[in-house]
């Protein structure tokens, strides 16, 4: 393909200018769901077709950007993203979540604290919490801007009903500045507290179920719970085994076919980081450690 | 949970009144110019053959369906020309609509438990504790084993379904019950076991109730008010046993000895 | 030692080539032009137009091409292509009432003004495989005939003319844009023929078939099916008047089906109908089955809880490009979630393991 047969950032303006009005309208009602005029990417829909749009309409050819999945940048969709806007804006890219002016994150939030210079913007393949409570969107928006809200808890008390514990662990519903619930994207639980109070703008593009909405800086974002069985934000019980970070989120890796594993940040950039600034884990080379 | 409110009932003043309801489909009538008063803790029926209008009657006043003409005053508040949302409102804390079949009123794919704390968590209840202690002292009082909390309503029988139902819409102490033929699937043992827990109900946390039904004999035990429907409109009303015992319109007259010849 | 997979883009690389190499098959094999695909597979090309919502052949072909022959990636192609082109307008509505006819066929009358034309098509062959196409394809000319000069009106307003057919107001209003503004229920009927022009063509055809077999029922004829080429006028805002800019190919179909009545209206024929880019018949007779089960609710009908009668289903289902995209989206890593389900589940076995160890020891 010739990139100069391309707008920059691969959308023509006027696409754009309609993106950036639904930015700003979600960025208006925090997580009320815009419905936007999606377009057909280059990318299959669920290959976050939303998140390349909203970043599409929010780079300037001044930006650095940075795209994760799953936490890394090096996985395989996160490099065709990267790829897709190095070709069609020519903009900077980083592996660096404190380089980065644009984030596009699949699954994830960093672990290192955001800015406000900074923007995330989430792929969101699901951006109806309540649908796999009630399949018909018509009823959805209904209940939505009704406040309906107590089949979302009906959800919660049968998690504990059965299990003993609300049995949702990623994509957990939150309740954004007391008004809208709204799903963070399949997150793992454990980045929820993050969605609160965050110096950055947040912004989820959900591309085939055309809908953008948005968390603002300085939020209230809660995840939903009951007071005698609160929200926790769990993860592994383990400490990275390359840089020995305690409080970051593990992917854990299958060494060997005699049950041997180990537990590594997802957060890649961050794993990297804190070994070039000395840390070590379980199962650094020897002679690293400090 | 506290069940009793502690609202200044107005006994003198009608909860609902109904004035000139209208519904047509078509060149048909569904039910004409149907008009009544109902006080707090009164308890009326609407009987009639099928096809009479009495269940659109009761749709029209519960905002199910749109009605032509006419209002519907609950609390002095025109029902008829209430927005969606304050209408959805209403049905989900002072209302409440029984259906004959348990299956149009309960989430069959949830617990028990989860069907009766459903209406407290949509008004706000957010302790798990107390709202499955709520829901067991529910159970309870509709006659179904605690150890049952967990059970979905599909591993019940047809009348532990519709006693459900009856929790789930009173766990939250409506004041307005709507009824729709709420014995009408059940075998007669079953059928009198739920009336007598229906009336006890009805008595002891005093509620407004409209409910329809064929059965004249669920009428005289429930109802003090009797409203009787041909064609759509109302050809006879009065006390229950008034309208039962010495009938004035011949239609009434028909209906109470055919039921007396059975 | 584990070191953080690194190289994904390494591998992209080297995968994409050698899709490229499978793509081309055996080089020893004369390779496809594109307007080989576009003369002789014919067919393929007319549903990639429609589904791909682009009529250009020629793309098209090079879509096939490119896709290796997988018709929902070639349609992928079409469609990502289509969002980068600008705009300049809107045609005025194609006439189809001055078709070109290469086929028509009505299965309510035996003969029509205008007459049956059969044209190119499968009906009527018997499915042996013709072994001498391995050798050579070479179709003798077949016999031709001046076209008719006399107009061919639709069939159904025909029946319309006696008050048999449920009016049908003409309305000059602008309908939606499936691709400009974003599909929200309940669609009216104008963005659900959008949605189902484009829809797949397989799903299209079950939801049509499944109004047959008794989900939805409408007791459907084909009251005229009809393929030909149309003028396509645009109006030039430079020139103040419309122009003929070229001509497309498009199946028409129109059904008519029983209707006894409702409150408001007498037993008379309601319609159904399907309008497809292409030589496409199969699609344009099942989208006016789904199209006239999707309009129950106007027609005063019950909703029986048939799929094809549930907009919302169908709608948010019949795009293939929507759907693949999903369904092959669990392709990618999902490691993060995994994890927090792994030890959701950790968790809630120990929780119970405690808990029999408890009841165990009181």
């Amino acid at each position: 393909m010739s990139e100069a047969a391309y707008n920059f950032a691969y959308l023509d303006e006027a696409t754009k200018r309609m993106i950036r009005r639904a930015l700003l309208k979600g960025l208006a009602i925090p997580g009320y769901q815009v419905p936007f005029a999606s377009r057909e990417m280059p990318m299959p829909y669920g290959w976050g077709t939303g998140g390349v749009q909203v970043t599409a309409a929010c780079l300037t050819p001044e930006d650095c950007l940075k795209v994760i999945d799953q936490g890394a940048d090096d996985t395989t969709n996160a490099v065709s993203i990267r790829k897709f806007f190095e070709r069609t804006a020519g903009v900077a890219t980083s592996e660096h979540t404190a380089a980065a002016s644009v984030i596009q994150t699949r699954h994830r939030i960093p672990e290192q604290a955001l800015t406000e210079r900074q923007i995330l913007v989430y792929q969101v393949p699901i951006p109806e919490p309540l649908r796999f409570l009630e399949p018909r969107e018509s009823e959805t928006r209904k209940m939505h801007a009704l406040e309906e809200y107590g089949l979302m808890h009906v959800k919660l008390y049968e998690d504990i009903a059965r299990h003993g514990a609300i049995a949702t662990s990623y994509a957990y519903p939150v309740r954004v500045e007391g008004r809208y619930v709204m799903d963070p994207s399949p997150i793992p639980k454990f980045d929820n507290p993050k969605l609160g109070g965050m110096a950055a703008i947040q912004l989820f593009g959900a591309g085939r179920e055309q809908r953008i909405y948005a968390v603002p800086p300085y939020t209230r974002v809660v995840s939903l719970d009951f007071e005698d069985h609160p929200f926790e934000a769990s993860k592994a019980a383990h400490d990275c085994d390359l840089c020995g970070a305690a409080h970051s989120y593990l992917d854990e890796v299958i060494t060997d076919d005699k049950g041997g594993r180990m537990f590594v940040c997802s957060d890649t950039d961050f794993c990297a980081m804190r070994r070039a600034e000395g840390h070590v884990g379980r199962l650094s080379p020897k002679g690293a450690a400090a | 949970m506290t069940l009793h409110r502690t609202i200044n009932l107005d006994l003198d003043s009608p909860l609902l009144r109904v004035e000139a309801l209208t519904k047509l489909y078509g060149a048909r009538i569904g039910c004409a110019d149907v008009s009544f008063d109902l006080y707090p803790g009164e308890v009326l029926g609407i009987v009639g053959e099928s096809g009479s209008g009495k269940s659109t009657l009761l749709s029209c006043l519960a905002g199910h369906l749109a009605c032509d003409e006419g209002r519907v005053l609950y609390r002095n508040r025109d029902v008829v020309t209430l927005s969606e949302p304050e209408r959805r409102l209403l049905s989900r804390t002072e209302w409440a609509f029984v259906h004959q079949n348990p299956r149009d009123g309960l989430r069959m794919g949830v617990s028990a438990g989860g069907n009766v704390g459903e209406r407290l968590m949509a008004v706000g209840a957010r302790n798990y504790a107390a709202i499955r202690a709520s829901a067991t002292d529910w159970l309870g009082r509709v006659e179904i084993a605690a150890e049952r909390i967990d059970d979905r309503p599909r591993q019940f029988s047809g009348g532990m379904q519709q006693r459900l139902q009856i929790a789930r819409n009173l766990v939250t102490s409506p004041r307005l019950v709507f009824m729709d033929e709420p014995t009408g699937g059940l075998d007669v043992s079953v059928q009198a076991r739920l009336l007598d827990l229906l009336r006890s109900l009805v008595r002891d946390m005093g509620l407004s109730v409209i409910i329809v039904t064929h059965d004249l004999a669920v009428a005289r035990l429930l109802a003090d008010r009797l409203m009787v429907m041909k064609d759509g409109r109302v050809i006879e009303q009065g006390l229950t046993d008034q309208v039962l015992d010495d009938p004035q319109h011949a239609y009434t007259q028909l209906l109470v000895s055919s039921v007396l010849q059975v | 030692m584990y070191v953080a997979t690194k190289g994904g883009e390494r591998a992209i690389d080297a995968a994409h080539q050698w899709l490229a190499e499978e793509r081309r098959g055996d080089p020893s094999a004369p390779e496809l032009t594109i307007v080989q695909i576009r003369e002789q597979m014919a067919l393929a090309v007319n549903r990639v137009m429609a589904e791909g919502s682009l009529y250009d052949r020629d793309l098209a072909a090079l879509a096939i091409k490119q896709a290796r022959g997988d018709l929902i990636e070639a349609i992928f192609l079409i469609r990502a292509y289509r969002t980068t082109l600008p705009r300049f307008g809107a045609s005025q509505p194609v006439d189809t009432d001055a078709m070109a006819l290469s086929r028509r066929i009505s299965a309510t009358f035996k003969d029509a003004p205008g007459g049956q034309v059969l044209g190119p098509t499968f009906d009527y062959t018997h499915r042996l495989l013709d072994f001498t196409l391995m050798a050579e394809g070479e179709a003798p000319q077949a016999a031709r005939k001046p076209a008719d000069p006399a107009p061919a009106p639709h069939i159904l307003q025909l029946l319309d003319r006696d008050g048999l057919m449920e009016p049908l107001p003409a309305s000059d209003e602008t309908p939606p844009d499936l691709t400009r503004e974003p599909l929200e229920m309940p669609a009216d009927r104008p963005l659900r023929l959008q949605a189902l022009a484009r829809g797949d063509e397989g799903f299209v055809l079950s939801m049509a078939y499944s109004t047959q077999r008794g989900y939805g029922r409408t007791h459907a004829f084909v009251g005229e099916l009809r393929i030909g080429t149309c003028a396509v006028d645009m109006e030039i805002p430079e020139l103040g008047f419309a122009i003929e800019i070229g001509e497309i190919e498009l199946t028409e179909c129109e059904t008519v089906n029983q209707f006894t009545g409702s409150k408001t209206e007498p037993p008379q024929f309601t319609r159904g109908y399907g309008l497809v880019m292409g030589q496409s018949e199969r699609k344009a007779i099942s989208m006016s089955l789904v199209d006239r089960a999707l309009r129950w609710a106007e027609l005063g009908e019950d909703d029986m809880g048939a799929p094809a009668q549930d907009a919302e289903f169908v709608l948010y289902h019949c795009d293939n490009i929507q759907a693949t995209g999903f369904l092959e989206h669990i392709k990618l890593p999902h490691y993060v979630d995994f994890q927090s389900e792994l030890e959701l589940i950790r968790k809630l076995r120990r929780d119970a393991g405690a808990e029999t160890c408890k009841e165990a020891a009181e």
